[in-house]
C-alpha cells in the first residue's frame, strides 16, 4: 500500500474539534430511539427507510474508528472506469441539467476553467472564492483509491487534489461546524458530515490518472469522499456551504429524492 | 422434524418450541425473505459478478446474470484511454438508462440487516442460556459416514414418517440448521460489511479476508443461492413430515404429538 505522497498524513487537529454529539446520539439511536430521532439529524419525513439510514450513520460513527484510512493502491492497479450520472453539465439534454448554472458551466469550460472559482461559505471565519490556482497553492495529495458505486461496480483511479480539511482550515472553519453541502453545476445537491469532511483522504480533486480531471468525471474539481459510496463524491463543484445544523437541499437533495444521505455502507 | 438418531440426553420428542425461539424463527424468516428480495433488486442494477477488489462493465466478469434489462446492456460512448498504452485503463461514458431501484432497495436491505443482527443476538443469548442451541449441534458419533448415509437413505423414502415438531433432530437436519445459523448467515453479514467503504476503511481485514470487496459480493450471492436451496428443502420437509403439526409447533408452541391433527 502506498500512502499519500505529497502531504503529511498526520495533520494536526488545528482549531477543529470533532463533534461528540454524533457519538452520544449513536448510543441513543442504538437504544431504539430511531423513531423520535435526534435534533439536528438528517430529516426522515416519517420514512422508515430514512430512519434506518440514520441508524446506520449513527452506528458507524459510534462503532467504527474514525481515522481509519481506505486502502491505497499501486499505479499498476488503476482500472478502467465508467462515467455515469451527469457527464456534461453544460448540455441541456442531461437529466440533471441546471438552467441556473448549466450555461455558466459551458462558458467556463470554453475558457479552460480559467474563470472558475469555488465559493466557500457558511460557518467559516473567512468566506471566499478559490480559483484553481488558489486550490493548487494549498497542500496537495495524490491517492490511488477505489471508487465504489451504489450500483455494485467499482474501479480504481489516481486522484490529485486539495485535502478538503486544508481548504476548510484555510477558510477558518468554525469548531461548531457539523455538516457541509456541495452545490455543483448540475441540479443535484448533496453533503457530508464534518467527520468525513475532515478525513485525511477526503480531497477536492482536480487531477485524475496524471492529467486534468476530465469533464465526464467532474471537471474542473470534484470531491473524493473515499469512505462513502461514489455518489457522495460530487462532481462539477461550484460552491461549498458549511453549516452547524443539517440543511436539507430539498428536491435537489438525496433524502427527498428517495436515497440515503449517508452512504458509508 | 425427523426423529432419527435420537440422543437420549436431548429433549423428549414433541416438546415443541419455546416462545422466544418461535418469535426469533419468524423474525429471522421475515428478515431473510426481505433481505433476499431487496438483495435481488440491488443485484438487478448491476447483475455482473467479479473476483478480486474491483470490477465494472469495462473489466472481466466471471458471470453476468440474466436479471432484467441491464443484462448485457449497450449504450456506451467510445472509450478514452488514460495512458499512452491503448490497452491500458479507459473511461467510457454510459448513455444507457439502467434499471436502478437502489434508493429504496439498499435502505430496506440495511434496515432489515439491522433487524436480522438484533434478532440473531437475542436468539444466540437465549439459545445459550436455555442450552437449546445444543439441539442443532451434531454430535461426533452422528457424523460417522454410516449414520450420515443411513439418514440420507431415510430421507429418500416416501411417505416420510410424521414428526411432531421440535427436537430431537436427525443428523442431516442438525447439520442443515447448524450450517445456516453458524456459517451461512454470519458469512452473509461479514461479506455484506466487506462491501461497505466505511467498514473497509475502519477494518481492512474484512474485505481482505474474502479476497477483496468484489469477491465478497460474489460470495454474498453464492451463499444467497445456498440459503435459497436450504429454504426450499426446509419447506419441503415441513410439508412432507406433517405440515399442520409442524406449523402448530412453530406458532402455538405445542406440537400436540398425542392429539396431532396429522392425518385427521
Amino acid at each position: 500500500m502506498s500512502r499519500g505522497r505529497d502531504m503529511d498524513d498526520n495533520l494536526s487537529l488545528g482549531p477543529v474539534t470533532l463533534p461528540r454529539r454524533a457519538l452520544i446520539g449513536g448510543i441513543a439511536a442504538m437504544g431504539g430511539l430511531m423513531v423520535s430521532g435526534c435534533s439536528g439529524d438528517p430529516p426522515t419525513y416519517g420514512s422508515l427507510l430514512r430512519m434506518g439510514d440514520n441508524l446506520t450513520w449513527r452506528a458507524q460513527r459510534l462503532l467504527l474508528p474514525r481515522r481509519g484510512l481506505v486502502r491505497e493502491y499501486e499505479h499498476a492497479d488503476i482500472s478502467s472506469i465508467l462515467a455515469i450520472g451527469t457527464t456534461d453539465p453544460g448540455n441541456a439534454k442531461e437529466p440533471a441539467f441546471d438552467p441556473d448554472h448549466g450555461e455558466d458551466y459551458a462558458r467556463l469550460r470554453a475558457g479552460g476553467f480559467a474563470d472558475w472559482k469555488l465559493l466557500v461559505e457558511g460557518a467559516v471565519a473567512r468566506p471566499g472564492a478559490y480559483s484553481l490556482a488558489d486550490l493548487k497553492a494549498l497542500p496537495q495529495r495524490t491517492q490511488i483509491t477505489k471508487h465504489t458505486c451504489e450500483e455494485g461496480w467499482s474501479a480504481i483511479a489516481e486522484w490529485t487534489g486539495t485535502p478538503l480539511r486544508a481548504l476548510l482550515e484555510h477558510a477558518g472553519v468554525k469548531p461548531s461546524a457539523r455538516f457541509l453541502n456541495f452545490y455543483p453545476y448540475d441540479g443535484v445537491v448533496d453533503g457530508i458530515d464534518m467527520i468525513d469532511a475532515l478525513h485525511p483522504q477526503t480531497i477536492l480533486a482536480y487531477g485524475m490518472n496524471g492529467r486534468d480531471l476530465p469533464v465526464a468525471h467532474g471537471a474542473p474539481v470534484r470531491a473524493r469522499v473515499e469512505t462513502q459510496l461514489g455518489y457522495k463524491s460530487m462532481k462539477y463543484l461550484r460552491r461549498i456551504v458549511v453549516t452547524e445544523t443539517f440543511v436539507d437541499p430539498g428536491k435537489a437533495g438525496m433524502i427527498q429524492s428517495g436515497w440515503s444521505w449517508y452512504a458509508g455502507i | 422434524m425427523k426423529a432419527t438418531s435420537v440422543d437420549p440426553q436431548e429433549h423428549s420428542g414433541g416438546a415443541g418450541h419455546a416462545l422466544w425461539l418461535r418469535l426469533c424463527h419468524w423474525a429471522i424468516a421475515g428478515a431473510v425473505i426481505t433481505l433476499a428480495y431487496s438483495g435481488v433488486v440491488i443485484l438487478m442494477a448491476h447483475p455482473r459478478l467479479y473476483w478480486g477488489d474491483v470490477g465494472n462493465d469495462l473489466t472481466h466478469a466471471w458471470i453476468e446474470l440474466p436479471l432484467g434489462r441491464n443484462y448485457h446492456h449497450g449504450g456506451w460512448a467510445p472509450p478514452l484511454a488514460f495512458f499512452a498504452d491503448p490497452a491500458g485503463p479507459v473511461s467510457r461514458v454510459r448513455t444507457y438508462d439502467i434499471f436502478n431501484q437502489n434508493g429504496w432497495a439498499r435502505s430496506l436491505h440495511f434496515l432489515t440487516g439491522w433487524g436480522l443482527v438484533a434478532t440473531a443476538a437475542v436468539y444466540g443469548l437465549a439459545g445459550l442460556a436455555t442450552r437449546r442451541l445444543g439441539a442443532i449441534v451434531p454430535r461426533a458419533g452422528e457424523l460417522a459416514p454410516r449414520r450420515l448415509w443411513a439418514d440420507v437413505k431415510a430421507h429418500l423414502v416416501l411417505p416420510m414418517p410424521q414428526a411432531p415438531g421440535g427436537p430431537p433432530y436427525g443428523v442431516l437436519q442438525k447439520a442443515a440448521y447448524f450450517l445456516v445459523i453458524f456459517v451461512g448467515l454470519p458469512i452473509m453479514v461479514l461479506t455484506g460489511l466487506s462491501m461497505s467503504p466505511a467498514v473497509g476503511a475502519a477494518w481492512p481485514i474484512l474485505p481482505a479476508a474474502f479476497g477483496g470487496s468484489q469477491s465478497a459480493r460474489s460470495i454474498h450471492f453464492l451463499v444467497l443461492c445456498a440459503l435459497t436451496l436450504f429454504f426450499v428443502a426446509h419447506l419441503a420437509m415441513v410439508v412432507l413430515s406433517g405440515f399442520r403439526s409442524q406449523m402448530r409447533a412453530m406458532t402455538l408452541g405445542r406440537s400436540g404429538a398425542g392429539n396431532s391433527g396429522v392425518g385427521k
